[in-house]
């Protein structure tokens, strides 16, 4: 046994794999990586036993750690459902409220629930529903009315409430009468276009560690961690965001944004105010969380890849890899019949390479803002809609098509913006960096508790040498 | 002394904004300031608002009307099927009034207000109305729909 007193173990019960990290807090350094299978759909404690037993076999045992903190996106992650009133508005706000607090939405309404609608959400079963609608004091009849609907439903998950406050004692009755569990949180949208989403993010990451946790199963390793904190994808932001900003002892790195490219979906994290660069455009739209989380469910390497080439086109696919159309298809065909497939060969890693290009420029362009010109009377004007990424000082890349790459960095390139788009504000010459570890949830998980050791873990393991921040002004 | 609010006109809530592709702004956040000095409470939108957005707006803070500024001449186009979405989208009954520069040209002013009134806004204002008239009208306008009970609080 070695002194633990100075180790940290961060775990991530994920959707394929266990996966384990343990950290010297006095280093700021990755020791070890273990890995087991994921196995929270029968006995959560196989998965984690092997994680720990491979993780062992490269310390030479185990010490006795001071933290033992765990993320998870294992057993279809932390499904949700979110309800608002105008599509555009407090509809829009749950959502963002949903996404950052790292959840997999799985539908998202707005207006009057119908019965169909409320048919669906019950088949749907989410893990979590959030229900906003009307600023404070605005419109307090349709929650109401959605309210008493989801009350007198079969769904019996946790709501949260977060819509118009005036509402908020009237549902919280018909929730109690209903004898169903709800958590009344601040507005998503307290007065017109003002976004306040860290109320509503907090409480769904209440009830994962509340309830989700053990509705999963996952406290049945509970012996072998302290605490399951927050989904994985709340884990990566948080460790964005530690790296963005930085800690007391260490500057951060200013604005910056993660692409996690996965197999389903591919994520982005802005961590980012995203104001218009220039005095003279006009912003449009909602307000955008300055930690803003996208999830582009139909980008995904093997899931999606069918999609993915849809997308983009499968003539644009075969050119940026240099083969023949019919060879994407071959690949698309085998991929399809076994998603665990690996390319074994140049041409199919050509492919892989093209599609994971591909995924990671519409991702990017569907998060980032966007600007157009509006013709008026007094001459044209330049309208943003969305976050202005392009002075971003730093991209980070992760996920499997990123880590196991010959050349990560050609395919995080495609990423950036460029004067062949004007019209799309990416981000247009960030420092670019590759998580091959996977250590974001880590650093995430880590920043609650130690951030100058999880903030020395990342720059360390990513590995960020500095100087970055010349352009953190945007931030 | 500038008129206030007065009776059931007291608290209102009114959305305000310029409509279309229209920048003016400066006459409506004079509007809007005077609405609100006179204890109206005011969402405003502000310039290059398109027509959907106002009524968006209103569903979201339950507003009691929506004041549309158009001061670039193209106020008729703009503002054609205004009261028909407001309609679509629930809002039957909402207050709506529009003002400024409405049309191009010279043309007679109750010629434009009735065009505008036909499409079914309650009130249509020329250019240079005081901020006074346009409180004395909610005023009137909100008095009236109480009365008749078309309206609660």
């Amino acid at each position: 046994m070695k002194s633990g007193a100075n180790m940290a173990l961060l775990i991530d019960f994920g959707s394929t794999y266990t996966k384990l990290r343990a950290v010297d807090l006095m280093a700021g350094a990755i020791v070890a990586t273990g890995q087991g299978p994921s196995t929270v759909t029968t006995d959560i404690t196989v998965g984690m036993q092997a994680a720990l037993d491979d993780l062992s076999a490269h310390m030479g045992g185990l010490p006795d750690f001071r933290h033992r903190l765990a993320s998870s996106s294992a057993a279809g992650g932390l499904r949700m459902v979110t309800v608002g009133l105008v599509k555009e508005l407090t509809a829009e706000a749950a959502r963002q409220a949903a996404l950052g607090a790292g959840a997999r939405l799985v539908g998202s309404y707005a207006y009057r629930l119908t019965k169909a609608d409320l048919e669906e959400i019950v088949a749907l079963a989410p893990d979590v529903l959030l229900l906003s609608g009307g600023t404070d004091g605005g419109n307090s009849e349709v929650i109401l009315h959605n309210a008493r609907l989801l009350a007198d439903s079969p769904l019996n998950c946790p709501v949260v409430a977060a819509g118009n406050r005036a509402a908020a004692d009237e549902i919280r009755g018909l929730f109690e009468a209903a004898g169903k569990p709800l958590s009344v949180a601040g507005n998503v949208m307290p007065a017109f276009q003002e976004l306040d989403i860290d109320p509503a993010r907090e409480a769904i990451r209440q009830i994962f560690i509340d309830r989700i946790v053990h509705a999963k199963g996952i406290d049945r390793a509970a012996e072998m961690f302290d605490a399951v904190l927050m989904p994985t994808p709340a884990a990566v932001m948080a460790g964005a965001k530690l790296l963005s900003e930085g800690t007391m002892a260490n500057p951060g790195l200013g604005p910056l944004v993660v692409i996690d490219i996965g197999g389903a979906t591919t994520d982005v994290h802005s961590i980012a105010a995203g104001e218009p660069t220039s005095e003279a455009v006009v912003q449009y739209g909602l307000p955008e969380p300055h930690d803003k989380r996208t999830v582009e469910g139909d980008l995904g390497m093997r899931h999606n890849a069918r999609a993915i080439v849809e997308t983009a086109g499968l003539k644009q696919i075969a050119t940026d890899a240099g083969v023949s159309e019919s060879a994407v298809e071959g690949w698309l065909a085998d991929i399809e019949a076994n998603v665990e497939i690996l390319p074994g060969d140049a041409q199919r890693e050509a492919i892989d390479r093209a599609m994971a290009r591909a995924a990671i420029t519409i991702a990017m362009k569907r998060h980032a803002g966007s600007v157009r010109i509006v013709q008026t009377a007094t001459g044209p004007v330049t309208v943003q809609q969305g976050k202005d990424l392009t002075r971003v000082a730093v991209l980070i890349g992760t996920g499997g098509a990123l880590a196991h790459a010959a050349d990560p960095a050609g395919i995080l390139l495609a990423a950036l913006g460029d004067d062949s788009d004007r019209t799309s504000l990416r981000p247009r010459a960030p420092a670019m960096h590759v998580d091959r570890d996977y250590l974001l949830y880590a650093v995430g998980l880590l920043a609650g508790v130690e951030p100058d050791a999880a903030f020395a873990m990342a720059m360390n393991g990513i590995g960020i040498t500095g100087g970055e921040n010349e352009q953190r002004d945007t931030g | 002394m500038s008129l206030v609010a007065t009776g059931p006109a007291r608290g209102r809530k009114l959305v305000t904004g310029v409509i279309g592709a229209d920048t003016h702004i400066v006459g409506n956040r004079i509007l809007s300031m005077a609405l609100e000095e006179a204890g109206f409470e005011v969402i405003a939108l502000g310039a290059l608002t398109p027509s959907e957005d106002f009524v968006k707006a209103a569903i979201e803070t339950a507003a009691d009307a929506i004041m549309v500024s158009s001061l670039y001449g193209q106020g008729e186009l703009d503002c054609r099927g205004f009261r028909d979405m407001c309609i679509e989208a629930g809002l039957e009954d909402i207050l709506i009034y529009v003002g400024g520069n409405l049309v191009v040209g010279k043309q007679d002013w109750t010629d434009v207000e009735r065009r505008f009134i036909e499409m079914g806004f309650d009130r249509a204002f020329p250019p240079n109305t005081r901020t006074d008239d346009v409180v004395a009208k909610l005023n009137a306008d909100f008095a009236a729909r109480a009365a008749s009970g078309g309206i609660a609080k």
